[in-house]
Parts: structure tokens; sequence; C-alpha cells
């Protein structure tokens, strides 16, 4: 097909649907579009509730069962480092609301920026937590042929058995944090993805429904990190 | 609501301020001995976080009436999932074996 006609094509398109090309010919309005497109977004994460929520529920019922554990694990754990990428998460979060702001307003370049401020402020986070994992290997903390109760056994004055239960809250740590950490690296993918597009000029002024609906990906890992954080390095603290 | 509401600045602003505070508060209060009030008080003060990242991050006080439904189901369906769960486990003889 030639440029012209392919030109002409879009055009009666675009003239169908009152001149903007950012609406899909399956829509009747913008509003229509973008209510539908983040509706499914959303669905997508009630289901992500549900699959983080079974591995909170499980947390729930072995802090129960293994109270003492739990305990001695948690306080292992380097509160100011989880405390401050906590805040950091938070930074990432007010960035990408600021990229979302910025894709309304039709502002291509700020909307970069933002989106590269949040990538960064994601890899800070994943770069404290390899700090931690790190020092959890240091430890001989990692659940496996490798575990130590040493630690638990000396300064907790646990049991031999109760310290060997620790394992099951380090298993619960890193299944929860290493979820959420690929969650965000996943994001941090698609975040690259979404700068190379806005580059190209994908999103004019008038289309952010993809901005947007990644945003609520982002805030919702976030979201993620605010209960774990309490749930895996502050309920459990001796005092 | 309005499809194109754009959310201003010093609510962004105000909710990260609050967001941040409140991550101060909830590492503070830790390190006192409450007892029983200390697990209570870190998820409160988590759950009131998530309100607001949900509200005004997510947009969903400026959303449709769906949009409202869909993330109170998805809390819902959360709250049968620990709450039947938790009944079963607290109500069986304990600690189980």
């Amino acid at each position: 097909m030639s440029d012209s006609r392919t030109a002409a094509a879009v055009e009666g398109t675009a003239t169908a649907h009152g001149g903007n090309p950012a609406l899909l010919h399956h829509f009747e309005t913008v509003e229509q579009q973008r209510d539908a497109s983040s509706l499914g977004m959303w669905v997508f994460l009630a289901q992500e509730v549900m699959f983080f929520g079974g591995l909170f529920c499980v947390y729930l019922v072995y802090r129960l069962k293994y109270y003492e554990a739990f305990v001695a694990g948690s306080n292992t754990l380097n509160v100011p480092m989880g405390a401050i990428n906590t805040g950091v998460l938070i930074c990432s979060s007010l960035t990408m609301a600021m990229a979302v702001y910025s894709a309304q307003i039709g502002k291509r370049k700020m909307l970069m920026f933002f989106l590269a401020a949040t990538m960064l402020f994601g890899a800070v986070f994943l770069g404290v937590k390899s700090v931690e994992y790190k020092q959890k290997f240091t430890d001989h903390h990692i659940p496996g042929a490798s575990f130590s109760t040493a630690e638990f056994e000396q300064k907790d004055h646990l049991p031999r058995d109760v310290a060997n239960e620790t394992q099951i809250y380090f298993s619960l740590y890193f299944a929860m944090t290493g979820m959420h950490a690929i969650h965000m690296i996943v994001g941090m993918v698609i975040m690259g993805f979404l700068i190379f597009h806005s580059w190209r000029g994908k999103y004019p002024p008038g289309h952010y429904t993809t901005i947007e609906n990644f945003g609520l990906y982002w805030h919702f890992v976030d979201i993620v990190w605010i209960f774990l954080f309490p749930l895996l390095y502050l309920i459990s603290r001796r005092h | 609501m309005s499809a194109n509401h754009v959310v201003p600045l010093r609510v962004y602003f105000a909710v990260f301020i609050t967001l941040l505070v409140m991550t101060g508060v909830t590492t503070w209060v830790a390190y006192i001995d409450l007892g029983v009030f200390n697990p209570v008080m870190a998820l409160v003060i988590a759950t009131f976080k998530a309100v607001l990242v949900i509200l005004f991050f997510m947009h969903v006080k400026y959303s449709s009436k769906l949009t409202w439904l869909v993330v109170s189901a998805a809390f819902f369906f959360l709250g049968i999932m620990l709450t039947l769960t938790m009944s079963d486990y607290l109500s069986r003889a304990w600690p189980m074996q």
C-alpha cells in the first residue's frame, strides 16, 4: 500500500473518531477506551492482591505456629535498611505519580525524566536489597544445606529444633521479598520500553493510558512492600 | 467522575510527605514495647499508608464506581481468604503437630 493511501486511511479513521489518532477503532470515545483499559488493569491487580495475599496468609499461619523461630529470624534483619528502602520506594512512587502527571499534561521530556527517576529509585531499592541478601549468605541464613542454627542456639538460647524452624521464616522472607523484587525487575524492564516509546513520541498529549496503567502496577508493588516491611522487619522486634 | 482528572501536585506532595512520616513513625513505634499492640500498630499504619497510595497515587478517589467495585472486591476476597484460613487454624487444637 502506498504512503498516500495509508495516510488517507489513517485520516479517515481519525475523522470518524473526531480527529484523535490515539483512539482505537473499536471504542466510541477516548473516555470509554480509557475506562476499559483501566478496568482491565485493575482486574489484573485484583489477581495480584490474591497472589501476594496467599503468601501473606502462609506467613500469618506459620508465624502463629513457629512464633519463637519467627521472632529470632526477624531480629536478624537490618531494620534501618528496610526503613530506608521503604523511603526509596515511596520516592519512586512519587516520581511515578509525577510521570503520570507529566503524561496527562503532555510534557514529553518531563515524562521521560520522571520515568528515569522512578527506574533509578527502583535500582537503588534492589541495590540495598542485594546488600541485605548478601549478608544473609554471609551469616548462613539461607535455608538449605548450608544453613546454620548456631546463632539462634547460642545468642537466642533456642533449642536446636526451634532454632532449625527459623528456616521456615527465612524461606518466607526470601519467597516474599524475592517475589516482590521480581515484580520490581519486571516493572523496570517495562519502564525501559516506556522511556524508549516516549522518546519516540508514542504518547502524545491525550494518550497517557499506558503510562497511567503502568503507574498502577508500580504503586501496587509499593503497597506490597508497605506491608512486607512491618510484617518481616518490625512486628517481631524484641524490646 | 471526570476521566481526565489531573490530580493537583500539592496532593501528591502531601501524600508523599505523609507516607515518609508514617514510615518513620512505624519504625520508631516498633522499638517501643507495646506488647500485643506492636503488630496492631504496625498493621494499622501500613493499612493507612496503603489506602493513601490507592486513593491518591492510584487515582481511585477520582475513578469510576466500577473501579471502586473491583478494588473493593479484591480486598473483600483477600478478607475471605484470611478470615476463613485463620478461623480454621485458630480453632484447631494448638499447637498443631
